[in-house]
């Protein structure tokens, strides 16, 4: 499996390892990667959901009618893993409401409306020089930043800056971006490689790290040339490592594999390896928390596929998707759109959603750039799902289980380490939607457990309900044989005072005969 | 409607496409057919694709699943020409749609269709017209040139489709037994390996004209290699499998047993090993489990044919190894990423 590939960089010989399979669907990133990243500008309205990160949402700090200003926090981080919200422009809370929001459940969820006041006033900002804090300092001042991984799985950094058990030996900054059509972390890198190379100064410096690895593929030269020259001006050691391009290469196990032949263990996360891994854009967007007191307000998304101006821009969280999909002209034939990339992004349940933290990409649908898949054949097991498989499973088993509902053997069959990213369902030559299945054995198996957590602890409540009765007819009938002990033994007592001839021990035996009915 | 779920993008392959791909690979082994026996085997091919695409459309029909998506699968005509290639040319035409019907019926839709069956269907309808009906299923053809009369095409249709022969001929006149079974049989009469070999119907490396015929399988398989529609394990280990329980033997007692290039070009084991044992269907996925499974089906071969009472031992080898499949697979599960090795079926 192990076919080692060198390559020179900073001079000196890296090996690089080999994952299992991948694909190489059509890339689709010359429609966006030609120009140079613009700026849109303030959208009518803004809508920003109160959960943009993994774990627990923010609380919010204002109410309807109050005025914020740009970069003033409206939602504050609640519990462990959580991340601050802040008003990406000046104006005025319309509404804390639940919208709509962009999310598989096409659930809504609690949002501030701001309206713009056209201002774009400031709140004060408070820029710290980061090697005067303390790590924990450093960590609290990205959490009230609201500083989230910016690659698509919105983790917040803070966490990811806790060190455990292991130090942490490497960094590695990923710069691969191996999903089709999506280019800004492409662009941010030819732009902003230099506020990229602090940042990741920084996180270094949080985790005490002793490399730096950047891992770029090598479907992206200029990002490359640019990354290196601000590592060469700014002094840094670190290594940028040019990777294959080969989808799911940037999937954190996978980008860790190929960098550092290292496998993070089944169901664990890759600190416990020592090594930290962070996307290029949230390295820039720490930088500019810390350097400039910056919350983060706004990120480079890709809009692409169905649209006359594909490109990217840099745009507010909390813009609506109609207003950008308006200013990048829609061609006439669009019939939806997906959030994220090809692979593993989302239908829009509506272009009405906001854009939040880990939107990366947009992409405009239409029957020809995306045509049906042909109906669904039954699987005739050629494995071509297993070739490719970066995670080493068996595709064709674990949709045989999830079909059949056998959920346990779905399990043993580590269901659980499938990453979904699609490589299966791109290469069926059957075109099942195989990730689907997969995706409804997991949750029916989440549900399941949840089930018999609660039907547990029912369980659990019923049997202590049926011991307490138990246990206070015992102490009632305890009470009752006490208190007829005790007068029998005064009744005795007065037998006794009757007739003094009358030997003690007698007594004693007397109320042990008649216990208690009850 | 595009795609509602991740991945929005597909390849465009289809198992229409595979199917038609491993069709195509048959054609040089046909070429062959055709050229050293007549086109005697065309027909038969004809006929079997015939009925694959009835008894399928009617199974669909029966079994109320759409028609057209999966008649145009190609994995029906791919079982009807497995079978065709497997029996003789000038058996009567009533064999081959027996044949056929019996692998589309029973060993195919009864099991589910497509993608359900535990065994390999063309092996399932040999091995039930060779106990079934074991005359007609030695009357080979002599490769022409080589008999006392090579029939025209029009006197081979007569024959497969109304049992006519033209006055005066025989039909041991222009029919033979195997190389495989004439090497059996020699033997037993005492014969060494080296002057049965000199027998005129015996070419190069095994039987004359049939080696030729294993030669264009060979061809198609290698294309199948290439075009990555097959792994390398099951030919590989089945072939060498073969070889290597024929080469000790022959090393040991050259005089009795045979070279293992004859093995090889003999009979269905190359078309065993490129087409039939590699049926994704019926054999294991993972490739630790092909190799067992063809190294254990190689050897069966090889034991039916120098001991049992049948000349070939492909057609069996492939049906005892589809039954050991779902335990071969539940053994040989490989590692995944992230977690450690195991000696059982269970990842921990």
């Amino acid at each position: 499996m192990e076919v080692p590939r060198s390559f020179f960089s900073e001079g000196e010989l890296r090996k690089l390892h080999k994952f299992n399979g991948g694909v190489h669907p059509a890339s689709h990133k010359t429609e966006s990667n030609h120009k140079e990243i613009t700026r849109l500008t303030l959208p009518s309205r803004l809508v920003i959901p109160f959960k943009q990160h993994a774990g627990d949402a923010a609380k919010p700090l204002v109410k309807a009618g109050d005025h914020v200003l740009k970069g003033q926090m409206i939602g504050i981080p609640e519990g462990y893993i959580s991340g601050a919200i802040h008003a990406p422009t000046s104006g005025t809370i319309a509404a804390i409401d639940e919208q709509l929001v962009a999310h598989p459940s096409e659930l809504p969820d609690l949002c501030a409306t701001l309206i713009p006041d056209g201002k774009d006033e400031w709140v004060k900002l408070e820029p710290v020089e980061y090697h005067d804090l303390s790590a924990e300092e450093l960590r609290k001042k990205l959490r009230m930043a609201g500083v989230v991984g910016l690659g698509g799985a919105a983790f917040p950094s803070d966490v990811k800056l806790r060190t455990g058990a292991q130090p942490i030996k490497t960094l590695i900054l990923n710069g691969a971006e191996c999903e089709p059509y999506i280019t800004c972390d492409d662009l941010l890198m030819r732009e902003q490689a230099d506020e990229i190379i602090r940042g990741a100064e920084i996180l270094r410096h949080a985790l005490d790290a002793n490399e730096v690895l950047i891992g770029i593929e090598d479907n992206k030269p200029q990002a490359i040339d640019a990354m290196r020259m601000a590592i060469a001006e700014l002094g840094y050691k670190f290594d940028v490592v040019v990777v294959p391009t080969i989808y799911p290469g940037g999937g954190v196990k996978q980008l860790i594999r190929v960098l550092t032949g290292l496998e993070v263990p089944s169901g664990k996360l890759p600190n416990e390896i020592g090594v930290q891994c962070f996307n290029v854009a949230t390295a820039r967007t720490s930088y500019r928390a810390l350097e400039y007191g910056e919350p983060l307000l706004s990120r480079i998304v890709t809009i692409t596929g169905n649209v006359r101006h594909a490109g990217n821009y840099e745009v507010l969280i909390g813009s609506p998707i109609d207003e950008l999909i308006a200013r990048v002209e829609k061609l006439p034939d669009t019939n939806g759109y997906i959030m994220g990339g090809p692979m593993m992004g989302i239908r829009l349940p509506s272009v009405e959603v906001p854009l939040v933290k880990a939107t990366n990409c947009i992409i405009a649908v239409s029957e020809k750039l995306f045509p049906p898949a042909p109906p669904a054949l039954p699987c005739i097991r050629c494995t071509r799902c297993v070739e490719v498989c970066p995670v080493e499973l068996q595709p064709q088993d674990l949709y045989w289980f999830s079909k059949a509902k056998e959920f346990g053997k779905a399990q043993t069959f580590s269901l659980f380490d499938c990453i979904e990213c699609g490589a299966c369902s791109y290469v069926c030559p059957s075109h099942i939607p195989l990730v689907q299945y997969y995706r409804f054995a997991k949750s029916e198996i989440r549900m399941r457990t949840l089930e018999k957590q609660s039907a547990d602890k029912a369980r659990e409540r019923h049997e202590f309900r049926d011991y307490r009765i138990e246990r206070e007819k015992k102490e009632k009938a305890e009470k009752l044989a006490a208190k007829e002990k005790a007068a029998l033994a005064a009744k005795e007592k007065a037998a006794l005072a009757a007739k003094e001839h009358v030997p003690a021990n007698t007594t004693e035996s007397q109320p042990k005969a008649e216990l208690p009915k009850e | 409607m595009s795609a509602l779920f991740s991945p929005f993008v597909t390849k465009p392959d289809t198992v229409s496409q595979i199917m038609l791909k491993v069709l195509l690979s048959l054609l040089p082994g046909i070429i062959f057919y055709v050229w050293y026996f007549g086109p005697a085997i065309l027909v038969s091919i004809a006929l079997a694709s015939v009925t694959a695409l009835s008894t399928e459309a009617l199974m669909l029909k029966l079994r109320d699943r759409p028609i057209m998506p999966f008649l145009k699968d190609n994995s029906a005509l791919l079982t009807g020409w497995l079978l065709a290639l497997s029996i003789p040319p000038m058996a009567p035409w009533w064999l081959v749609v027996v044949g056929t019907a019996f692998c589309i019926i029973i060993a195919k839709h009864l099991y589910g269709g497509l993608g359900n069956n535990l065994f390999n269907p063309a092996m399932v309808g040999f091995a039930v017209l060779i106990v079934s009906f074991p005359v007609q299923m030695t009357q080979w053809l002599t490769p022409n040139g080589l008999g006392q009369i090579d029939l025209s095409f029009a006197d081979q249709l007569k024959y497969v489709f109304m049992g006519v022969l033209p006055s005066g001929v025989t039909l041991d006149a222009i029919t033979m037994a195997t190389p495989l079974d004439t090497l059996k049989t020699q033997l037993h009469l005492d014969q060494h390996v080296k002057q049965i070999l000199d027998l005129p119907i015996y070419g190069r490396l095994a039987g004359h004209g049939s080696e030729m015929v294993s030669v264009g399988f060979l061809l198609g398989g290698v294309y199948l290699l290439l075009s990555r529609i097959i792994s390398w394990h099951i030919p590989v280990a089945y072939l060498g499998s073969l070889f290597v329980i024929a080469g000790i033997f022959h090393l040991v007692d050259p005089e009795h047993y045979v070279a293992p290039l004859f093995h090889w070009f003999s009979g269905a084991a190359i078309i065993g090993a490129f087409f039939i044992l590699t049926d994704p269907v019926s054999s294991p996925t993972t490739n630790k489990g092909k190799l067992v499974f063809a190294v254990m089906a190689g050897l069966i071969t090889y034991l039916i044919r120098v001991f049992g009472s049948f000349p070939d031992g492909t057609a069996f080898a492939t049906l005892l190894m589809n039954i050991c499949v779902p335990l071969i697979v539940l053994y040989t599960q490989p590692k995944v990423f992230g977690k450690k090795e195991h000696k059982d079926g269970v990842q921990k």
